[in-house]
């Protein structure tokens, strides 16, 4: 039954990709193609006084330059902004609304032209003049103003007297830089006007059915006016949850001048969207000599715009990981002159766990305890915030497993105590964890007479795979050979999906293929005992099972009439069958993703050069679908957390409110030689409770405690302790 | 920047072969051979990730050098022969580079791939790459965000035969 899922399959959209032929967003032709070129306020807060378009106008070949003050009409309602993933509380911005300016980037006005070139040349000649306004865009200095948000969080027990009776403890403030995802695609649209006010989006989103929802709510367009179609992301990490500003801007064009229009956002202009939040974490533990933990204290103070909430579970990772009798965590949000946050790969944990895990390792210095058997002592079979058991947690097996991969055995524990030649080795581990999520899916699977089978579903793949184990699931629920299986995906009129995000589309996707599946197998079971002298007809319909383009008795292959010539005898071309699915909520327990990660840095001790020569990661995350796509996600996350430890940071000029490092070149992320070894270790994991394939989903868990096992590898190695990220050789030298 | 003129520079007609096709076409001097690629000539297997030089997802061979495209005016290529993404796999068949990404799952979003596969051809040219650090090295100009690094040069040493 199982000839794919859990298998290596290769990327079933592989060939596209290496070819060039797999189409992103800004690359689909149209007819008499307009190209967008957007222009950005250069003040943080204000108002637009003067925008003069006149000489932009006169260039030839632009077509139109769209401002707040010559455009279409947008909704004027919060709520007709509100996309499915936007916060609940505040406004969401609105593209070429008014004259307001309200962070640094913001788009303003949009040149349309008959080519790329010319729009991005007039651009040059738009005249701003603005009304500015007092602005405050850093997060330290206005920490003091941090108003507490409400999170789920329940205190339990007194965490500050216990922190104060307890015998040994740690406490330290963690500061996490703003960080913006990068996707190595720029931000792209090409709405395709199609006649008579109806438009086909191609655009660059984790959720087809997210934006056009959100464009016909905004544009006051009926559904069946908007298309919204995705089929290849390059790359997005939350980037493309939210509507991006240029898919505004794109439709906004096209229904102003009739005509198709494109529009690529600038790297530069990337950096006026969404991003992982500036964050102060403050830890405070304290523990007993033997290492329990009485008391856990997390509090998160991060960037938000004025005008919305956005904040994550950055502090609740500790009731999860480390049993202790009294906690209090909560999560605070400065509003400042700058675009709202948004999702970034593991948001809340990946900066979260961080901070715990850095103060983990310092506690278990204080302890001198091994960092692992620190771990062991206080590690928690239940999730305490709501005292549940977990579905499965296999993370013991995570870090029996990575340590011996690593070779952690062999670690000499005093910081300075490893060397190879003129650098020092450090080596380091931390936990990771995350939630294993899953959402309601509808797939629709249309099975031909030939033993093919298309299976659709609205859902998006941004490189995770989707395609791939939607094939994969479908191959063997079918019993055809994958190459019968063709996927659609990430188009609005397909069957309902949610944004692909938080690690939830892999079980939902899957699982939602299963029982469009099992409508199949019903509707030939009813064929097939319908049959004259069916081989089938006293078999009952459980019994029946779908393999090798048959329909056939389980444990008895004589049995079986393949599926053409069910097909024929009912005079059917095509059998097509879609079904929602929905998990069933089930609260009895908790569900979790789980990993050990082990980093070894060597840090030369001149330069204060640090290099991550080897990385384990030992993860627990239920059943693997795919173990090379699954070993691919894993490993990309771990990049990611070599990028966070080391390289990444947003900075702003807080003087002009602005980003300095607004390109590829400044903002550093890991390159190739940025990049050793990485060996990730799937720990087995079965979980019959969780779903039935027992998927948990892998996008986020991969970085999540990564940048913690490099700081504190670099702390074994140098006996500097770093809290001020990214880990630079500058703070090294200090 | 002073406002010294609002009129656009003139097409000017160049030849270029690309995938083994000459091409005419009437180009302003403004316009990026990457931008002459994915907009004028549709072969968008080219990407711009940055266009400015800074990412590599527009690599493409340039009389059999690797180059970036967006760092280059398409009328200085008059003349040249230029290989996309496209022009790589032959009769249908995959380029063994191509392959070898697909076997060794070298990428995930699939964006900066063509400039990867394009570079390493660039690369196995030059024949200046004898092992795994050295690959590292000279394919640090390639960006990928999804963090395929690893599985690039498994894919790249199994194509030079040292696997």
């Amino acid at each position: 039954m199982n000839a794919y899922v859990g298998t290596p399959t290769s990327r079933v959209d592989g060939r596209a990709k290496v070819t060039g032929a797999a189409k992103y967003a800004g690359e689909f032709a149209a007819d008499l193609l307009l190209h967008g070129f957007v222009v950005a306020a250069t003040i943080p807060r204000g108002r637009i006084a003067r925008l003069d378009t006149s000489k932009a106008l006169k260039v030839k070949g632009v077509v139109d330059v769209l401002t707040h003050a010559h455009r279409p009409p947008l909704a004027e309602q919060d709520e007709a902004w509100k996309d499915e993933v936007a916060p609940e509380q505040g406004s969401p911005f609105r593209p070429l609304y008014d004259n307001s300016v309200k962070f640094n980037g913001q788009p303003i006005a949009l040149v349309v032209a008959e080519d790329w070139e010319t729009a991005k040349f007039a651009a040059t000649r738009i005249r701003v003049e603005y009304e500015e306004e007092a602005f405050a865009t850093d997060l330290e200095s206005e920490r003091t103003k941090a108003a507490k948000v409400d999170q789920p969080h329940k205190p339990r027990g007194d965490a500050s007297a216990a922190l104060t009776r307890a015998a040994v403890h740690h406490e330290a403030d963690y500061v996490i830089p703003s960080e913006h995802h990068n996707p190595m695609e720029l931000y792209a649209t090409t709405a395709v006007w199609d006649g008579n006010g109806k438009l086909t989006v191609y655009d660059k989103t984790q959720g087809v059915q997210n934006v056009q929802k959100f464009l016909c709510s905004v544009f006051g367009r009926k559904p069946n006016e908007i298309r919204v179609i995705s089929p290849y992301v390059g790359g997005a990490f939350g980037s493309g949850l939210r509507p991006q500003h240029q898919v505004v801007l794109a439709t906004l064009g096209a229904l102003a001048l009739k005509r198709s229009v494109r529009v690529v956002l600038t790297r530069h202009q990337m950096y006026g969207l969404g991003y992982r939040p500036m964050t102060i974490e403050h830890v405070a533990l304290g523990a007993n000599r033997d290492g329990t933990l009485e008391a856990v204290m997390h509090e998160a103070i991060a960037v938000t715009s004025r005008f919305e909430n956005f904040s994550r579970n950055d502090t609740g990772w500790g009731e999860q990981l480390y049993k202790s009798p009294n906690s209090r965590l909560s999560h605070k949000l400065v509003h400042l002159d700058v675009a709202t946050p948004c999702d970034m790969r593991a948001p809340g944990a990946a900066s979260g766990v961080c901070a715990l895990e850095c103060a983990m390792d310092e506690l278990a210095v204080a302890l001198k305890l091994d960092p692992i058997e620190l771990r062991l002592r206080c590690y928690s079979d239940r999730d305490q915030s709501e005292d549940l058991p977990y579905t499965s947690k296999q993370l013991r097996a995570c870090y029996a497993r990575g340590a011996e991969a690593f070779g952690w055995s062999r670690r000499a524990p005093g910081p300075r105590s490893m060397r190879d030649g003129k650098e020092l080795v450090g080596w380091g581990m931390a936990t990771g964890v995350w939630e294993a999520l899953q959402m309601p899916v509808a797939v629709r699977i249309v099975l031909t007479a030939n033993g093919h089978a298309e299976v659709s579903c609205a859902a998006s793949d941004i490189g995770t795979g989707t395609y791939t184990i939607v094939a994969q699931v479908a191959a063997d629920a079918l019993g055809l050979p994958i190459e019968n299986i063709s996927v659609r995906l990430a188009d609005s009129s397909l069957p309902q999906a949610p944004v692909e995000g938080g690690s939830w589309m892999a079980a939902s996707s899957a699982h939602a293929v299963l029982g469009a599946a099992e409508e199949i197998r019903q509707e030939l079971v009813r064929r097939v005992k319908a049959m004259p002298a069916s081989p089938l007809g006293g078999v009952d319909a459980p019994d029946i099972i779908l393999v090798d383009g048959t329909v056939t008795k389980a444990g008895d292959r004589s049995r079986a009439v393949s599926i053409a010539d069910i097909m024929r005898h009912s005079k059917l071309e095509r059998i097509e069958k879609e079904k929602l699915n929905q998990f069933e909520e089930e609260k009895s327990y908790a569900r979790n993703t789980h990993s050990a990660v082990f980093a070894e840095v060597k840090v030369d001790e001149q330069l204060g050069v640090i290099r991550v020569t080897r990385v384990v990661s030992a993860v627990a995350a239920g059943r693997i679908l795919n173990t090379k796509t699954g070993r691919s996600q894993v490993m990309g996350s771990v990049v990611w957390g070599i990028g966070m430890a080391l390289h990444e940071e947003t900075l702003m000029d807080h003087r002009f409110g602005r980003i300095m490092n607004a390109n590829i070149a400044e903002y550093h992320i890991p390159v190739n030689a940025d990049v050793h070894d990485i060996d990730v270790i799937f720990v087995d994991e079965p979980d019959d409770r969780i779903n039935r394939l027992g998927v948990k989903g892998l996008g986020e868990i991969g970085i999540v405690g990564v940048p913690a096992a490099i700081a504190n590898a670099v702390y074994h190695a140098t006996g500097k302790r770093i809290r001020r990220f990214p880990i630079t050789l500058d703070k090294l030298l200090d | 920047m002073a406002d010294t003129t609002d009129q656009i520079p003139e097409r000017i007609p160049i030849n270029l072969v690309v995938n083994g096709a000459r091409r005419t076409l009437e180009i302003a001097p403004w316009t990026t051979l990457l931008d002459a690629l994915r907009d004028r000539l549709e072969l968008t297997g080219t990407k711009k990730g940055c266009d400015h030089g800074q990412c590599g997802a527009c690599t493409v061979l340039v009389d059999g050098r690797r180059i970036n495209s967006c760092l280059t005016l398409a009328i200085m290529k008059d003349g040249a022969e230029i290989t996309t993404i496209e022009g790589l796999a032959a009769n249908g068949a995959l380029h063994p580079l191509q392959q070898a990404f697909v076997d060794h799952d070298a990428f995930q979003c699939g964006y900066c791939t063509p400039g990867q596969i394009c570079s390493a051809a660039g690369l196995l040219a030059e024949g200046r790459a004898r092992d795994a650090d050295e690959i590292r090295e000279l394919m640090s100009g390639n960006l990928c965000r999804c963090g395929a690094y690893p599985n690039i040069v498994a894919a790249i040493e199994q194509v030079m035969g040292r696997s």
